[in-house]
């Protein structure tokens, strides 16, 4: 095809490119503070954090010398490194106490291994002590028997790469060994339980929501304006009170001593001995979750409700429908998007959820993310928390895939 | 009415009522018999009460007073889904979830009738439209009229012997409501179906319906044949609601037989006949239809002095407005005979007509 040129000769389509081609970078810069905004508060952040999850550069950075020793020295053979690797380690170490970073490391490697936390603080000591007309090999042997100790060396070895997938690893109660990578004894595992757990109640969570408000954004739907705008604030009056105190709330209303056990010992439908655990464990987390992600629920449903006129269920039922086969055959078919959207939205926020597990949950009804939050403020494992999150975000956009093949993506709706 | 005496009627109304709020009464007194095979139109403004009616007759209102029978039976208490009536709603109420084929078989299914019959009769209902390709089409995919088709072949298919349509044609272009009228009468002559009909638009009930039930203000001003509601309206509503109609107001003088002496607001007198004035001394309306006025030399005896004010060329016809017995805004349509009886503004002329197209009204 022959090219169309404009009056200078230059190619039209040329001239249309670069016209447009100004026009988009005159939006792009409207939009630039809040990319930057977003750049420098989130997208940095969270993935510097991530990025933690596999970064072991602790171990090549504070002993350089001993992990490139350790490179030729083969576990398998079942003998300890020769004198130059006590040599190297020695090195190392010097430099580290002088920085103060042998703690540190000492910290990391406990992580792997208990015990490694103590040793590089006493290390300290010692080191300072040795002298060089006598074998490093001996002086380390002879301060801390750990040091000859093949496992140490194993675990030097296997945590000298800058990446590892340590954490990942421990993260599904996992551990790595020089014959390849094991499951910790059942007694150890704690995060695949977890998961499970956080994903499952999640799920139990999700329903309840389903169940509790599907009636509800029904009504809100087809009431007249008046009162489905009084039941709107309703709906939306807990959006309003802070999480802390609504969960609170709950925690009057659900203990042992509480409102809901005073009632029911009251009303003599159990007896002061037989109160009622309603809190602190699974059960608590479910009813105290399940009030706060309602509006999720609700809200969604609520807006795809109202685009259903109601000459659908009256048609339906002129054309010899029962009241039932109406709605489950004409109204549900079309409140789907709603619901997909409803539980997209309650599932994501419950999986992701810390605060009300952390109060009414005891130690049954916690989450995954009171775990991370462990890691980072408690046992400051960013390592491990960074794993975890990593994990829990993967999992989320695997079950979000699913749903897209299951059910479609395009029929979600928000309104 | 057309009820052969003895025998009730297919559909009956027996002084049915209506409120919502227990304050109002959306439909007052509403009487109607309708036989089978009969196309009935209920004709009204917006807030008659004319849907509510339907509605009643469909089973998703209830009658606060009064009873609906439908083939002798009393329908009060049966539920729309046990009643059998087929219904075209204003919105066609097509479901989106389903094909077109589907939406069809839903009557049928919810009837357990087998797959293949349902098939078959879906098909035939297809056909019957012209849709007969569109069964694997949505709803959406479909164009307005093909909208409307699809949601009268659903009410249609499961072989109802009475069928209702609310405002079926309310949201097509002039054109295609014109043409689906035509369908729709062409259907019901011939199935032999009864159809209850409900419009605002008075064009479309004048052509399609065997009688109309004007509706106001929640009572049936008059039931008649459409000719009969445009030549002899009972009342001034409806002279006033279906076709133009020029209104003169006045006071009876004297009333002999069917004769009423009627004076004008400027004190001029003439006669009428009298249909619905209340007697002598009463103010009445006069109802002239503005084709009915003869002009010129035409006039005959009824006649007065007519002063024109405004002339509109509108082709096969002119549309005159002058000033007749102190009425500034009387309509005179004249046929553009191409005579050359071209008139002017500011002319003043003799206007007639014939005593019987004067009819005196309630005011």
């Amino acid at each position: 095809m022959e090219q169309i040129q404009t009056l200078n000769g230059v190619p039209l389509k040329k001239q249309i490119a670069r016209a447009l081609f100004k026009q988009k970078m005159r939006a792009l810069l409207l939009i630039a503070p809040l990319l930057i905004f977003i750049l420098i508060t989130f997208v940095i952040p969270i993935t510097d954090m991530l990025l933690r999850s596999i970064d072991n550069s602790i171990v090549s950075e504070t002993l350089p010398q001993t992990t490139a020793s350790l490179e030729t020295w083969d576990p398998k053979a079942a003998q300890l490194p020769d004198e130059a690797t006590y040599l190297a380690l020695y090195n190392d170490l010097k430099l580290a106490i002088e920085q103060k970073n042998h703690t540190k490391l000492g910290t990391r490697l406990n992580y792997e291994s208990s015990g490694m936390s103590s040793l590089f603080r006493k290390v300290g000591k010692d080191v300072s002590k040795m002298q060089a007309s006598v074998s490093y090999k001996e002086q380390f042997l002879a301060a801390d028997k750990a040091w000859g100790d093949l496992k140490t060396w194993n675990l030097l070895k296997l945590y000298s790469p800058e990446y590892t997938t340590g954490y990942f690893l421990a993260a599904l109660d996992m551990k790595k060994t020089p014959d390849g990578i094991e499951m910790l004894p059942e007694s150890d595992r704690i995060y695949l339980n977890l998961f499970a757990r956080t994903i499952f109640m999640s799920i139990v969570i999700t329903a309840l929501c389903l169940l509790l408000g599907y009636p509800i954004a029904w009504l809100l739907a087809n009431l007249p304006m008046r009162t489905s705008n009084l039941l709107m604030i309703l709906v939306l009056l807990p959006f309003w009170t802070s999480l802390l105190v609504r969960t609170s709330a709950w925690k009057v209303l659900l203990q042992q001593q509480g409102v809901i056990n005073d009632i029911l010992v009251w009303l003599g439908v159990i007896t002061n001995a037989g109160r009622l655990e309603l809190i602190n464990n699974q059960l608590g987390t479910l009813i105290a979750m399940t009030h706060i992600l309602l509006p999720f629920m609700i809200l969604p449903l609520y807006s795809v409700m109202r685009t259903i006129p109601p000459s659908y269920m009256r048609a339906a039922k002129s054309l010899g429908a029962t009241d039932w086969t109406a709605f489950w055959r004409v109204y549900f078919p079309q409140t789907i998007a709603g619901i997909g959207a409803g539980a997209i939205l309650t599932f994501i926020l419950a999986i992701g959820y810390y605060i009300t597990p952390e109060l009414v949950g005891g130690t049954q009804g916690t989450f995954i993310s009171n775990r991370i939050a462990y890691h980072i403020s408690s046992s400051l494992n960013w390592g491990m928390a960074a794993a975890l999150g990593t994990i829990l975000l993967t999992l989320v956009l695997v079950l979000y895939w699913v749903y897209d093949r299951i059910v479609g993506i395009d029929k979600v709706k928000l309104g | 009415m057309s009820q052969s005496q003895g025998t009730q009627p297919f559909v009956l109304f027996d002084n049915v009522q209506k409120s919502y709020d227990g304050i109002t009464l959306v439909v007052k007194s509403f009487n109607l018999g309708i036989d089978k095979g009969e196309f009935i139109t209920l004709l009204g403004p917006s807030g008659s009460g004319k849907t509510t009616c339907l509605m009643m007759l469909a089973g998703f209102e209830t009658a606060t007073h009064g009873d609906i029978f439908l083939d002798g039976r009393s329908i009060n208490n049966i539920p729309p889904h046990k009643r059998g009536i087929g219904m075209v709603f204003q919105n066609y109420a097509l479901f989106p979830h389903m094909t077109v084929a589907e939406n069809l078989a839903f009557p049928l299914e919810v009837r357990g009738m087998s797959k293949s019959e349902r098939e078959d009769k879906v098909r035939k209902a297809l056909d019957m439209v012209q849709m007969g390709k569109f069964g694997g089409r949505r709803p959406a995919q479909l164009s307005g009229g093909q909208q409307q088709r699809i949601a009268l072949a659903r009410a249609l298919v499961f072989e109802p012997s009475l069928v209702l349509m609310d405002e079926p044609l309310g949201a097509l272009d002039k054109q295609l409501r014109e043409h689906m009228q035509f369908e729709i009468k062409h259907l019901h002559e011939h199935l032999g179906i009864t159809v209850v009909y409900v419009t605002h638009d008075q064009s479309e009930a004048l052509t399609m319906s065997d009688r109309i039930a004007v509706f106001n203000d929640g009572i049936v001003q008059q039931l008649a044949k459409p000719a009969d509601l445009y030549e002899r309206p009972s009342n001034s509503f409806v002279a006033q609601f279906i076709g133009e109609n020029n209104k003169l107001k006045g006071i009876v003088k004297d009333l002999k037989g069917d004769t009423a002496l009627v004076e004008f607001t400027n004190g001029q007198q003439a006669e009428a006949l009298a249909v619905n004035c209340e007697g002598v001394g009463k103010p009445t309306l006069c109802s002239i239809r503005p084709e009915r006025v003869r002009i010129g030399s035409q006039a005959g005896m009824y006649a007065t002095e007519g002063k024109v004010i405004e002339l509109i060329y509108l082709g096969d016809h002119i549309r005159c407005r002058m000033s007749v017995y102190g009425d500034d805004s009387f309509i005179v349509k004249i046929p553009n005979a191409g005579d050359g009886t071209m008139l002017s503004v500011g002319q003043t002329i003799r206007v007639g007509w014939d005593k019987n197209d004067c009819r005196a009204l309630d005011a």
